[in-house]
């Protein structure tokens, strides 16, 4: 079965008729070739996949595409503005928190939709004080980013790396 | 022996050269090459572990989209089965449970799944074997151990000097089957047109499969090219062709003209991409009173495959880590219907090591020394196995300098004494070691362009270690350029031939190449060329010295806790020190030690493919059930090394480093576990239910 669907993937709008068994991800990857997010497991349990649906971070694998019409999809290729990069991006970059790169798109955008959800207030498993604004120490950061595999072992270099931005962004 | 190369970008943090891109998600890995109109692959695995299949219905497959079914009846046919596990659809056997019986090629990846959930398999069963136990009466001895190592070694007496020894340690060791998981799941775009076959794959050697699936096509390799400019990790597993890649060409072969797309998924990848094979190590050691070895023996039984042997070189660390006069090794095989195992990030001795060094530890605790200072009094002076000087060997230096940076001098060697609130806490020490590999046949070519930059041309993969920027720092120092004037070209079989991203051999064996062809460049053509200017070296003799024995070492320390009444366990703090040679690059480089010592946390804590033998699969076989570490699994891990620079390894004085920061890991977390609460833990992983026993 086939269904129309209309979503706007890193600024562009785009129409497309999808099979109903399509995922989000394989919508992504072999219709429209945004090629950034990955494919690591197809079951939500390594987060290379990850994404910004309407601004929060998501598992494109666990989404069907045609439950999404209408969203606005970000994707690590659509965080950057061309070779201008997000400063997320540009912190990755700094630390190498990557080696081989295959999960690196989706801890990207895990980990910008991780810092809004803090602002945001959500706590995590870790948050000692639910009731005050969240602060994003180095325990919470790796409980938060813990939906995104490394088999290369950045995680060093990750948990540096959004330190870094995080520092930059508060207000001194 | 060789003239080092004057390192000016050698030693400089660069960052990666392709860092950009993969930020952004632009760097292509295979499946993600564009091409027209490709046909997805989805493939039919055997449900029985042994047997032959009888029958195959595809009645209920021919629905829209559908564009073709291979069996073993109408597939194309293969030329060569000199590699049996590459033998595929050629024969209605079953070797393994999971192996390809079937595949469907259609036009969207949802029809070809769901066709091949279709396709209606009938089989004869028979009794398969997949038990791995070393009380086995039928295990057999292979001619050799991976690649090239002597079965077993004897030197000396070893009962006589047991029997006599002051102290002894009989134990027995296990380490469980693990996979490699990169993750980037396998994955081939295959093209046959105009009577060549183009395969877009995710390998560690696009040379490498060239040659094997020409062979294993009947085509001459100059029909066959390779493409793989970025691998999404691999750890090994994408070493060597697997039978995905020979599906691949199949279905390509079948369907000329149309590029065949084929992703392994995650649980496929736990049948036909490789695994580490299961051990069970008994390592006996005599020591005098002063802890001084006089024998080491390490007998390991493990597993390989009926349809193709694979045998791990577990105990080969044991031959040249200490000066014990009497050694004897062995290397023993159940030979099983079961998937066939392969390499996995220091094969050998990463489980070797961790079995031998668990046993050092307990060799210190029985002669109550410092662990320390027992490898300090067994360090030998040169290779016990060889009797070859060190080209460099200064685990000593690694392990002083990580006692001081650990803070290791206060250590109480008592175990089971401190606490934390509700945590047990310990500390522990290993050795790790890694053998300098230079493989013979890579071969560059360098060519002046007319943007006056030099093209660096070899068919090198860089799998996340680093090889694009490492090997144009190399590059500009052997030139004598800045690395701006470097435009670096690798990951391509067209490119001039290049040996495996394996056995931490690769910037070793394609730098050597590298500087090679750039010595005979500036001969030929001076500092000053004309665009077009061009010269080409063939590596045919590896620079490495024959007169020194060539290896890494270094000393892993950790710092682990311990839940007194759960048994959780936590890694706060690991250090590694290594002595390694020379250091391309310092960024690049940190990011592979502490990567590989990652990789060790998991494999101590987490990392277990659990085979239920009733049916000879693995049952755990996705990363729900298989865990490998996640960020809150590691807070401090850090690396350093000692400045040096080995003068007879190559032209730059390195030794590889992407594969000892694994060795040792998992040893040293387990001697502190020890440390921590006094129970031994002698079957990895680690888990809450043996430090609770």
């Amino acid at each position: 079965m086939d269904a129309r669907v209309t979503l706007t993937v890193d600024g562009s709008r785009r129409e497309l008729t999808v099979d109903t068994r399509t995922t989000l991800l394989d919508l992504l990857r072999d219709r429209l070739g945004a090629m950034a997010p990955k494919k690591g497991c197809d079951h939500g349990q390594c987060g290379a996949c990850t994404v910004l649906i309407d601004g929060r971070r998501a598992t494109t694998c666990l989404a069907f595409a045609v439950a999404h019409d209408g969203a606005t999809v970000t994707t690590a290729q659509g965080l950057s503005n061309g070779a201008e990069l997000h400063p997320v991006q540009q912190d990755f970059l700094d630390h190498d928190a990557f080696q081989c790169g295959y999960c690196t798109p989706g801890q990207i955008c895990s980990a910008v939709g991780m810092i809004e959800e803090a602002r945001a207030g959500h706590p995590s498993h870790v948050t000692r004080d639910l009731t005050g604004p969240v602060v994003l120490d180095d325990e919470e950061i790796r409980e938060r980013m813990s939906g995104n595999l490394c088999r290369c072992g950045a995680y060093v270099n990750i948990v540096a790396a959004i330190r870094d931005v995080i520092l930059k962004e508060t207000p001194p | 022996m060789t003239d080092l190369l004057e390192p000016r970008a050698i030693g400089r943090p660069l960052e990666r050269i392709e860092g950009r891109d993969k930020v952004r998600g632009l760097a292509p890995y295979a499946y993600e090459h564009p091409v027209s109109d490709p046909l997805y692959l989805h493939p039919v695995q055997a449900t029985i572990a042994r047997g032959r299949v009888v029958a195959i219905d595809t009645g209920g497959v021919a629905f829209p989209g559908v564009v073709a079914i291979l069996t073993h009846e109408n597939a194309p046919r293969l030329a060569s089965d000199e590699n049996r596990e590459l033998w595929v659809l050629q024969s209605d056997e079953v070797h393994y449970r999971g192996q390809f019986v079937a595949a469907v090629i259609a036009e969207t990846p949802e029809i070809a799944r769901e066709a091949a959930g279709q396709v209606r398999v009938e089989y004869e069963q028979q009794a398969h074997d997949a038990e791995l136990r070393p009380d086995r009466p039928d295990l057999v001895r292979p001619d050799k151990v991976n690649p090239s190592f002597d079965t077993d070694t004897q030197e000396g007496d070893v009962e006589a000097a047991l029997a006599t020894a002051a102290v002894r340690i009989d134990q027995t060791y296990t380490t469980p089957m693990e996979h490699n998981n990169p993750m980037e799941p396998h994955a081939t775009i295959a093209l046959w047109a105009d009577d060549r076959l183009v395969l877009w794959d995710s390998t560690q050697s696009a040379h490498g499969v060239r040659k094997t699936m020409a062979a294993v096509c009947g085509l001459d390799p100059a029909q066959v090219r390779v493409i793989s400019p970025h691998v999404g990790g691999g750890f090994g597993s994408k070493g060597t062709a697997h039978p995905h890649n020979a599906l691949a060409c199949l279905a390509a072969l079948a369907v000329p003209g149309q590029p065949v797309k084929f992703a392994l998924s995650r649980q496929q990848m736990f049948v036909v991409a490789g695994y580490r094979t299961p051990t069970v190590q008994r390592i006996r050691l005599g020591a005098d009173a002063d802890g001084r070895l006089t024998a080491l023996a390490h007998d390991v039984v493990e597993q390989t495959s009926k349809v193709k042997e694979f045998a791990e070189q577990t105990a080969v660390a044991s031959r040249i880590m200490y000066a014990a006069p009497n050694r004897r090794t062995s290397h023993r095989l159940a030979v099983l219907d079961v998937p066939v195992p392969s390499w996995m990030r220091a094969p050998g001795e990463t489980p070797g090591m961790f079995a031998a060094e668990v046993a050092l530890d307990e060799l210190a605790v029985a002669c109550g020394l410092d662990p320390i200072e027992l490898r300090i009094r067994n360090d030998p002076e040169s290779d016990p196995e060889s009797g070859r000087p060190w080209s460099g060997r200064n685990l000593v230096g690694c392990l002083k300098e990580g006692a001081r940076r650990f803070g290791w001098d206060v250590r109480d060697p008592k175990p089971g004494l401190r606490r934390l609130g509700d945590w047990l806490v310990g500390t522990g020490v290993a050795s790790s070691t890694y053998p300098c590999y230079v493989f013979p046949g890579s071969k560059a070519t360098i060519q002046y362009g007319t943007d006056q930059r030099y093209v660096v041309r070899i068919g090198a993969a860089d799998i996340g270690t680093g090889a694009w920027t490492a090997l144009t720092q190399i590059a500009a120092d052997a030139l004598g350029c800045p690395v701006e004037a470097v435009r670096l070209e690798i990951g391509d079989s067209d490119l001039p031939m290049a040996t495996v991203a394996g056995g931490s051999s690769g910037i070793s064996s394609w730098g050597s190449a590298i500087v090679a062809a750039a010595t005979a460049f500036r001969e030929r053509h001076g500092t000053d060329p004309g665009p077009g200017a061009r010269e080409d070296a063939e590596i045919t003799q590896p620079p490495a010295s024959r007169t020194h024995a060539l290896h890494s070492f270094g000393a892993q320390f950790a710092e682990v806790h311990v839940h007194a009444d759960t048994g959780e366990i936590r890694v706060p703090r690991m250090l590694g020190v290594f002595s390694a040679g020379r250091i391309i690059n310092p960024r690049t480089a940190r990011s592979q030690f502490i990567g590989g010592m990652t990789m060790g946390l998991s494999m101590a804590l987490h990392e277990e493919s659990v085979m239920d033998a009733r049916f000879g699969h693995v049952i755990n076989h996705d990363l729900a059930g298989y865990h490998i570490a996640v960020n809150a699994d590691v807070k401090d891990i850090d690396a350093v090394w000692l400045d040096e620079h080995d003068p007879h390894s190559n032209p730059m004085g390195s030794r590889g480093i992407g594969e000892i920061g694994i060795v040792g890991a998992a040893a040293a977390i387990a001697n502190a576990v020890w440390h921590a609460t006094g129970i031994r833990v002698r079957d990895l992983p680690i888990t809450p239910d043996k430090v609770l026993s």
